[in-house]
């Protein structure tokens, strides 16, 4: 594949996350003497509060600290980001604490997170030489690469189990591109997608073949964060968990933040958030080991089902050296944390914020979470995506006939 | 002795020289690595840390099954078993 001239922005080289071995720019992703993951690394120049408040209101505003062309505003690409930090303060109350956000992230293009990776991971695969973007997908990173290849006129070719909602499915093939139902969990359509990368060279899976530049999009989270809370951390964040990579990225955005002098140098908390029936980091955490064990996956929360989290050793690293926790919630609790937030905030989640409230009320009760500090939870997905989880009880108060009388005699009035 | 057929990642590729499927013999994981290490010299260093264990960031599949759900580098590896090796990727 050429990319002599590749521009990758401020990108210099490929590190392992591992031993450090350090490899050029190119489309790498594991460590050839550890298999470790590669991470970016960066010559940071000339990046400061102003630079960033006079670009775009998407995640562009911080290309100066992603692995991007400098002329990525040019080219079509979904533009995700800056999406909405909300003050939660009905669903602070209900829980006893004082100052609550909470960053949403259903508003962007695909309605999840995911299409900030997807962003970042388009736009290094084309400056790499890829021809078709590609992945396996628990069901919001599908939505995310068919949307961005079609806008950015490539072919996209996307993985799933074939178990996913169906609205899922239906918000994927929408978009046109070959989509691919696997008879197999989340971590069988991996080990496939794994595989496929390897014979087919122009693909750019985003997560496999591509992965040191698609974890770099999850970064634009925090930074947003800071920026939004006019250039500060939070005291406390709480993030999902699935493979582990955003939350790994938010961290490495508030380290970056902090050695460029963006923001004051003070401790803040990561949280990590599970559902129990795919909770290996949460069970690690708990046991104090630093190994995840692999688990067969078994939860509503199907976007976070990922039963064998790359990324999980990391969570470890950055929860404990933080002071922070992996909690995790029952699929009934799912569904109350998705109530509670849009009964009090009139945000609809799906599962996975569903999973990251139930986490934060859970974290809040046994004192892990202080109640009075600042704390951020992120809702990275879109309720409109998984309504079968809460179809059974979120229901009509009442059927009536188009009558005065028969309203009255609801007793709604 | 059984005959297994292991694919091989891409990073790994330059130890069989480009070659992205391998033949070899062994009744378990263990001896099947052991029997790579002996035609492509090297190979198994990359697989298994100095301790003699999976590195952490390697996931071994036996059939369709990661073998840390099965008895590790002891998973029995019948004639005709497919195994892959495979880097671990990141969320979907
Ligand atoms: C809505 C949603 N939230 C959170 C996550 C977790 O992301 P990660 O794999 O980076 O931990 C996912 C992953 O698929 C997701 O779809």
């Amino acid at each position: 594949m050429a990319l002599d001239a590749a521009d990758l922005g401020p990108a210099t080289s490929l590190t392992c996350r591992e031993c450090g071995e350090s490899y050029e720019l190119g489309p790498r992703y594991a460590c050839e003497q550890c298999f470790g993951p590669l991470e970016i690394a960066y010559d940071f120049t000339g990046v400061t509060r102003a630079s960033i408040e006079a670009g775009p209101r998407n995640i562009w505003r911080y290309r100066g600290l992603l692995p991007v062309p400098s002329n990525v505003q040019d080219t079509p690409n979904t533009e995700p980001g800056f999406t909405r930090l909300v003050r939660a303060d009905h669903l602070a109350e209900s829980l006893g604490m004082q100052r609550l956000w909470v960053k949403d992230d259903s508003g962007n293009p695909t309605h999840s997170f995911k299409d900030r990776v997807v962003a970042v991971a388009l736009a290094a695969a084309r400056e790499l030489g890829f021809k078709v973007l590609a992945c396996p997908s628990t069901g919001n990173l599908a939505n995310a690469v068919a949307a961005a290849a079609a806008r950015a006129g490539i072919r996209s070719a996307v993985f799933v189990p074939s178990d996913l909602e169906a609205q899922k499915i239906i918000t994927t093939a929408v978009y046109g591109g070959t989509f691919v139902t696997v008879r197999g969990n989340y971590d069988d359509v991996n080990r496939l997608a794994s595989e496929i990368a390897g014979e087919q060279e122009d693909w750019a899976f985003v997560n496999v073949n591509v992965r040191p530049y698609y974890a770099e999009g999850s970064k634009t989270l925090g930074y947003e964060i800071a920026e939004q809370l006019g250039w500060r951390l939070p005291d406390q964040i709480v993030v999902p968990v699935a493979s582990g990579s955003q939350l790994t990225k938010i961290d490495k955005a508030f380290q970056e933040l902090i050695r460029l002098g963006l923001v004051e140098d003070r401790p803040y908390k990561v949280f990590g958030a599970q559902a129990t029936g795919c909770s290996p980091v949460a069970a690690a955490f708990k046991n104090g080991h630093d190994v995840v064990r692999p688990v067969k996956p078994d939860t509503i929360a199907k976007s976070l089902a990922i039963g064998n989290p790359a990324d999980g050793p990391y969570v470890l690293d950055v929860v404990r050296r933080t002071g922070g926790a992996v909690e995790d919630v029952t699929d009934a609790e799912v569904v109350e944390g998705i109530r509670l937030l849009a009964g009090t905030e009139g945000i609809f989640a799906e599962t996975a914020g569903g999973v990251t409230v139930g986490c934060l009320r859970k974290l809040v009760a046994s004192g892990a979470l202080d109640p009075e500090a600042e704390t951020v939870i992120i809702n990275s997905g879109d309720g409109l995506k998984t309504l079968d989880a809460v179809a059974p009880v979120a229901r009509p108060s009442a059927e009536i006939a188009p009558t005065l009388e028969d309203f009255r005699a609801s007793g709604l009035a | 002795m059984s005959t297994v057929s292991v694919r091989i990642p891409t990073i790994l590729r330059t130890y069989t020289g480009g070659e992205s499927e391998v033949k070899a013999e062994g009744a378990t994981l263990r001896e099947v690595i052991t029997d790579l290490d002996a035609n492509y010299s090297g190979i198994a260093a990359r697989i298994l840390d100095d301790s003699g264990k999976i590195r952490r960031f390697v996931n071994v599949y036996v059939g369709e099954e990661d073998v840390r759900f099965a008895d590790g580098l002891d998973t029995p590896t019948p004639a005709g078993t497919q195994i892959s090796i495979i880097p671990a990727v990141a969320g979907g």
